[in-house]
């Protein structure tokens, strides 16, 4: 009886909290229908729908919001929208197939995967030149960049692999094994850590980003549902690096893993196939798409209940924030 | 005539800086004349099975590069008439390792070569259940699925369908009459009913087109739920849709089909893959070209992961809990310890479209769901593994 009402206290004192949060937009990319969905992160309503180039999957936005990067991977290109138009400005050469890419943090330099090539491109956005192409392994997709932007990491998913590549010669230093199907990796902790996913393999490695060995290995045992389908794919870190938020792909979970400890700490139970999330301004709300059942599950992070289903187009892949 | 295809795939390599590791696997293909079949709209690729292990090989090749490890393959084509032991015999002298697209009985007696003891052969060609259980091999891996594997997969669709009275028509080709066996068993296996079962003799005294003879030819069935067609050579029974006297499904080798890999597979990255594999061979991938990707691909893998290339250690390393292979279906795809057969997941599907993927939700295993497709370790007879 007390847990109940100290509980449902603290969920309406955080529900208040997080409405005085500054408005923002979470944009999710609808794979199969070849759109945008914009959310509200305050009403938690799709605002908008923006036509865009075939299958877009990766999606981010310039560092002052001004433009938003879709990777349209059929089209074979990156598109350049205007987030308060949704018109496209103009492409980006990207190479074929892009999935999935990261922004410098020069503001200018795209990392591109191309899954179809084994390549990963760089295309400079201010000049829309390729500045280089990296060959990389089978099927490359997580991409990520350290704070520094010394450090581009392109993980691929048949070979295994997360290749580390030095932004300022655009050649791999370095190339790590890492379980099945990596789908995902993020640096944490001001770049000191870098993490991937392995979707086939049910895993997160954490690496030292110093000496690229192997910090620790999470595995993830949702209750009720088999192994095999215990998928990590897209993850993010809430404030300060103190949690990691982890989509389990077809085990329509995601994980809350505690960045310290490397542990699990909890499930959380969102739409079916949740592929990758975005948090609203101050990280209290984090937005999961969910590819099978075509939603977006809006999560609070405080009490790590789920709030809402927000349906948007097919097959949702993609999010990014923007204020 | 042997036909010799070595690949050189210089083109993709770059210099590594560190000592190479390098595997060669042979590929033999025994080449058995197709019987006529009524319709030849299907032709089959001449490079079926040989493009997908090619594939396989790119990939590790790619793979390879970052970890100082080289592949390389040599594939043969002989005939059935000339001498097939001979010829695998010979590439046993340059490698312990052999990817294999030949009937069941010359696999098994190429497995019993002298050459062949302490290698690592994978059969990626024969579903024949007999290779899995009695006629096993401890040198003879399965990277095809069964018989058993894709019928208990049907079978599964039947149940959750609740099809349960079924007949059957079985055409006379040794692989009809064995997947009618493994239909047979595995309706059992999930308690379903086979009602009446007729046999498609091409020498019966059949006058007319087999469209006008079907809806006569299916009329004494009375009724069922669903029709399921043994005709595995896809003789007759593209035939039979449409064409039936009931208007009832048609299920097994037409109709609504269990595949080891079909072109409507675009899941769990699947898409990928296909468009690689069409990227470099222009054409479909079949489930030949699967199960020797698959094969060669875990290879690769042991490979990669264990630094190794003799035959002792990698095939612990492949029969071990460690070792997993993405096989773009969704689950990893790890090797029975008792009989050497790759466990998979089985589409479910018709020309169009996937249905579904088995195991279906519900049919649950102690230790593994893909387990409930097959020859499970308690039924299996198979002690070469032991």
């Amino acid at each position: 009886m007390n847990s109940f009402l100290k509980s449902s206290i603290t969920v309406g004192t955080l529900l208040s909290a997080a409405s005085a949060a500054p408005a923002g937009e979470i944009w999710v990319t609808n794979e199969k229908d070849d759109s945008v969905s914009v959310i509200d992160t305050e009403t938690l309503d799709v605002i908008h729908t923006y036509a865009t180039g075939e299958r877009p999957r990766g999606i981010t936005f310039s560092k002052d919001f001004s433009l938003v990067y879709i990777c349209a991977s059929d089209s074979d290109a990156v598109q350049v929208m205007d987030p308060n138009t949704g018109n496209i400005l103009h492409d980006l050469p990207s190479g074929e197939d892009p999935e999935q890419f990261v922004l410098h943090p020069d503001d200018t330099h795209l990392y591109i995967a191309n899954e179809d090539d084994a390549i990963t491109t760089v295309v400079n956005t201010k000049t829309r030149k390729v500045v280089a192409q990296i060959d990389v392994g089978v099927e490359p997709e997580g991409m990520a960049v350290s704070p520094d932007g010394k450090i581009a990491i392109t993980t691929s998913e048949t070979t295994n692999m997360a290749h580390w590549i030095d932004t300022t010669t655009q050649e791999l230093f370095a190339n790590t094994l890492v379980d099945s199907r990596p789908r995902h990796a993020e640096f944490a902790k001001d770049g000191t850590e870098m993490w991937v996913s392995s979707e086939i393999g049910g895993t997160l490695t954490v690496f030292d980003t110093a000496t690229q060995t192997e910090l620790a290995k999470m595995s993830f045992e949702v209750p009720g549902v088999h192994a095999d389908r215990v998928q990590p794919v897209g993850f993010e870190f809430g404030p300060d690096d103190e949690f990691a938020y982890v989509a389990l792909g077809p085990s329509n979970h995601i994980a809350v893993v505690n960045a310290q400890t490397y542990e699990v700490e909890d499930y959380i139970l969102v739409g079916r196939r949740v592929w990758h999330m975005a948090f609203n301004a101050d990280k209290s709300r984090l937005f999961t798409t969910n590819g099978v059942s075509g939603d977006v599950t809006v999560v609070d992070v405080a009490t790590r209940k789920a709030l809402k289903s927000i349906k948007v187009g097919r097959f949702p892949w993609g999010a990014a924030f923007r204020p | 005539m042997w036909r010799i295809i070595y690949f050189c795939l210089f083109g993709l390599m770059v210099q590594p800086v560190f000592a190479e590791t390098t595997l060669d696997v042979g590929y033999l293909r025994v080449d058995v004349p197709r019987p006529p079949v009524l319709s030849n709209l299907d032709p089959i690729p001449e490079n079926d099975g040989l493009a997908g292990a090619q594939t396989a090989l790119e990939d590790n090749l790619t793979t390879g590069r970052f970890l100082g490890q080289s592949y390389t393959m040599t594939a043969m084509t002989v005939a059935a008439t000339d001498d097939p032991l001979a010829v695998a015999a010979q590439m046993l002298a340059d490698t312990p390792y052999l990817i294999l697209d030949a009937p069941a009985p010359v696999i098994l007696a190429i497995a019993d070569l002298p050459q062949a003891q302490g290698a690592l052969l994978f059969n990626a060609s024969a579903g024949d259940i007999s290779l899995r259980d009695s006629d096993c091999r401890s040198n003879l891996f399965h990277s095809l699925p069964s018989d058993a594997m894709r019928t208990d997969a049907l079978a599964q669709v039947l149940v959750q369908k609740r099809w349960t009275d079924l007949v059957m028509i079985a055409g006379t080709f040794p692989a009809d009459t064995a997947y009618a066996a493994a239909i047979r068993q595995s309706l059992k296996k999930f308690g379903l009913r086979l009602s009446g079962e007729k046999t498609w003799d091409a020498d019966a005294d059949m006058r007319r087109t087999a469209s006008q003879e079907i809806p006569l030819f299916t009329q004494n069935f009375g009724d069922y739920d669903a029709l399921i067609l043994a005709d595995e050579l896809h003789d007759f029974g593209r035939y039979v849709l449409y064409n039936t006297w009931q208007a009832r499904p048609i299920v097994g080798s037409e109709g609504l089909s269990a595949r080891t890999w079909a072109p409507v597979i675009e899941q769990w990255g699947a898409a990928q893959l296909q468009s690689r594999f069409t990227d470099q061979h222009s054409r479909d991938m079949t489930s030949i070209d699967y199960a020797a990707w698959a094969a060669m691909r875990t290879l690769g893998e042991a490979v990669t992961r264990t630094d190794a290339t003799d035959p002792e250690t990698l095939r612990a390393y492949i029969l071990s809990d460690a070792f997993e292979l993405a096989g773009f279906k969704g689950r990893a795809l790890t090797y029975r310890d008792w009989n050497g057969q790759l466990r998979q997941p089985i589409a479910i599907a018709h020309p169009r479209a996937l249905v579904a993927q088995a195991p279906l939700e519900g049919f649950l295993h102690q230790t593994n769901e893909l387990d409930s497709l097959g020859l499970d370790r308690p039924e299996s007879t198979c002690e070469a593994f032991q």
